[in-house]
């Protein structure tokens, strides 16, 4: 089972320009509102048509510009989930959910099929209602019902949580997941929200601007983001210009990180041609005395709250009153907030040489 | 010729033109609501050009397709076929002038359906036919069922097109609003009355009823509403 993809598209502004393939698990397209990844979805599923290129789902040709194959949507058995999950509203769950089921299935095996969706999305007692009687919870898994009912051969999942409360999010996602790996088959899962696509995906393909930015296994992708947009959108919040020096004296490799005014020594060998250096706002370590050599005197400009967290903006080497002059970002629970707010300034702050994002721009 | 011959010509008249209306006027709009294309603005006005033109102009150019000397009404006369100052040339007349409300409103209607609703059916494998009559024609019906009974009334009202290629023929083409015109010329105003009333009467029932059933149908398509 595999989907290969490889289609550009004029839209408005940019070029989207998308070569990939999946295989059978959940693949994530992790991007910024209007970034040309549902639209991608949109070309695999039919609904709009790419300028040029090819689309081969499972050995069947989808979509060939060359050879001016386009098939209709309704020939392509593609399951979409789309972001409002467009339910048929005159319909009952049953309806919905028996729609996409072939005339020559008989109609008690049709019912058959229909009762065990509703059983296995958990929606036992719903078949009669209609879906302006149900939650926004319960619209998803009629929806994905509806979709997997008419066995198609890949599922596209459209924004799926977009609509609904944060606090349904997380029950839903596990249980989305759960759907999605009984379903065997490929799925795609779009969206901007880094969460969402790391508990769900196993492979990540980051679109910027309507082309791939980067991908690959998302735990690749989020410890070490290979492009400097990767690194911003999976959520890494102090990014630096670097430069590669050695040291003649150790024979260390170290690392100018330009906009800190630091350097940041390495005890392993980097690449020559790195550009950017970055650190997670909560891998940032306090330490007693400044003894490593990654540990630098650091003063606090301003601090942020949030629900748990404490937000501490820092800047390297010396002090300052402008609260919009800092460097980096460090995040810390409230409670580490109180132990930190009482320590004599500068505080010393270790930058983990382990912990350090490295980005080679392209 | 009986005196109630205007009423059953009438209402002959006006159904057959709703029904015909009915059907083109979905199919147009159904095309109509999804092209895209450049000549879009154009087909739009044309298709409603019969309800902003003067009845008498629309008249008067049907009267030049179908008219004895001009080349369709020539073509058909060579067949033996003569629609001018017929019953059917009552019923041209009015499905002409209550095409484009059915159109219109029917446009409307369909482009008000979510688009995705559309693609989902499309993507569970329904073909074309399928998406028409299974989902675009449900969600749309408060808007179909508006402009049939718009096309009904505005059939049922036809005058002026219909005296340019039908005349009065009394038995056969003298539908009610033809009977008044000439009730009231002849001086016989309880006559007109009598028709004035009963045209009254027609036309608000049919407009309260489809009122109130449209009223049920609103809150199940409600919710498929394209969000703005």
């Amino acid at each position: 089972m595999s989907l290969e993809v490889n289609i550009t598209k004029k839209l408005s502004g940019f070029e989207l320009k998308v070569d990939f393939k999946a295989e059978n698990d959940i693949l994530g397209f992790l991007g910024a509102s209007g970034s040309g990844k549902s639209m991608t979805l949109r070309c695999i599923a039919g609904i709009e048509t790419p300028d040029t290129g090819k689309i081969v789902l499972n050995g069947r040709v989808l979509f060939d510009s060359e050879n001016r194959i386009n098939i209709p949507i309704r020939e392509r058995k593609v399951g979409f989930l789309f972001q409002n999950y467009a339910l048929f509203p005159n319909m009952t769950v049953q309806q919905n959910i028996g729609f996409g089921l072939s005339k020559s299935i008989p109609k008690a095996e049709k019912n058959n099929i229909i009762k065990k969706k509703i059983h296995d999305l958990q929606l036992s007692g719903m078949g009669k209602r209609y879906p302006f009687q149900l939650s926004g919870g319960q619209q998803q898994r009629v929806a994905l019902a509806r979709a997997l009912a008419s066995d198609p051969e890949i599922i596209l999942l459209d924004e799926p949580f977009s609509a609904l409360d944060e606090h349904l999010r997380n029950n839903m996602m596990t249980q989305l997941k759960e759907d999605l790996l009984e379903f065997k088959k490929t799925s795609i899962f779009v969206t901007h929200n880094i969460e969402e696509a790391y508990q769900l995906c196993k492979d990540i393909i980051i679109i910027a601007e309507g082309s791939i930015d980067a991908s690959g296994p998302k735990d690749d992708i989020f410890n070490n983001p290979p492009t400097l947009y990767a690194a911003k959108l999976t959520g890494c919040k102090n990014i630096s210009k670097g430069k590669k020096i050695v040291n003649s004296i150790s024979g260390n490799t170290v690392v100018q990180a330009i906009d800190w005014g630091c350097s940041i020594t390495f005890d392993y060998e980097i690449e020559d041609d790195i550009t950017d250096i970055g650190i997670r706002a909560h891998y940032l370590e306090i330490k007693d005395n400044d003894y490593d050599v990654n540990t630098f005197n650091c003063w606090i400009v301003a601090t942020g709250e949030t629900l748990f967290r404490t937000k501490v903006y820092l800047k390297f080497s010396k002090p300052t009153d402008n609260d919009k002059d800092y460097h980096v970002v460090w995040d810390i629970s409230k409670e580490e907030w109180d132990l930190v707010k009482i320590r004599a300034l500068p505080l010393k702050i270790r930058i983990n040489p382990d912990k350090v994002v490295k980005i080679i721009k392209k | 010729m009986s005196e109630l011959s205007p009423l059953w010509i009438s209402i002959k008249t006006t159904i057959a033109a709703t029904i015909i209306v009915f059907f083109i006027g979905i199919t147009a709009a159904w095309f109509m609501a999804s092209y895209k294309g450049r000549a879009r603005g154009v087909i739009d006005g044309i298709l409603t050009l019969p309800m902003v033109l003067p009845p008498t102009v629309v008249g008067f150019i049907l009267l030049l397709i179908i008219g004895k000397n001009f080349p369709v009404g020539k073509l058909l006369d060579s067949f033996g076929i003569t629609i001018i100052f017929t019953w059917f040339a009552t019923v041209i007349a009015a499905t002409v002038v209550a095409f484009p409300l059915m159109y219109r409103t029917c446009v409307g209607a369909f482009r008000q359906i979510d688009i995705n609703v559309l693609n989902a059916a499309r993507t569970l494998g329904a073909s074309e036919w399928r998406v028409f009559w299974k989902v675009a024609v449900p969600l749309a019906l408060p808007g179909i069922v508006a402009g049939t009974v718009l096309s009904f009334a505005r059939a049922l009202g036809e005058f002026g097109a219909t005296m340019m290629i039908a005349g009065s023929i009394p038995g056969i083409t003298e539908t009610i609003p033809v009977a008044i015109y000439f009730a009231v010329i002849a001086g016989e105003t309880a006559n007109a009355f009598k028709w004035v009333i009963l045209i009254f009467i027609i036309s608000l029932s049919i407009m309260v009823a489809s009122d109130k059933w449209a009223e049920k149908q609103m809150f199940l398509v409600s919710s498929a509403r394209r969000k703005r």
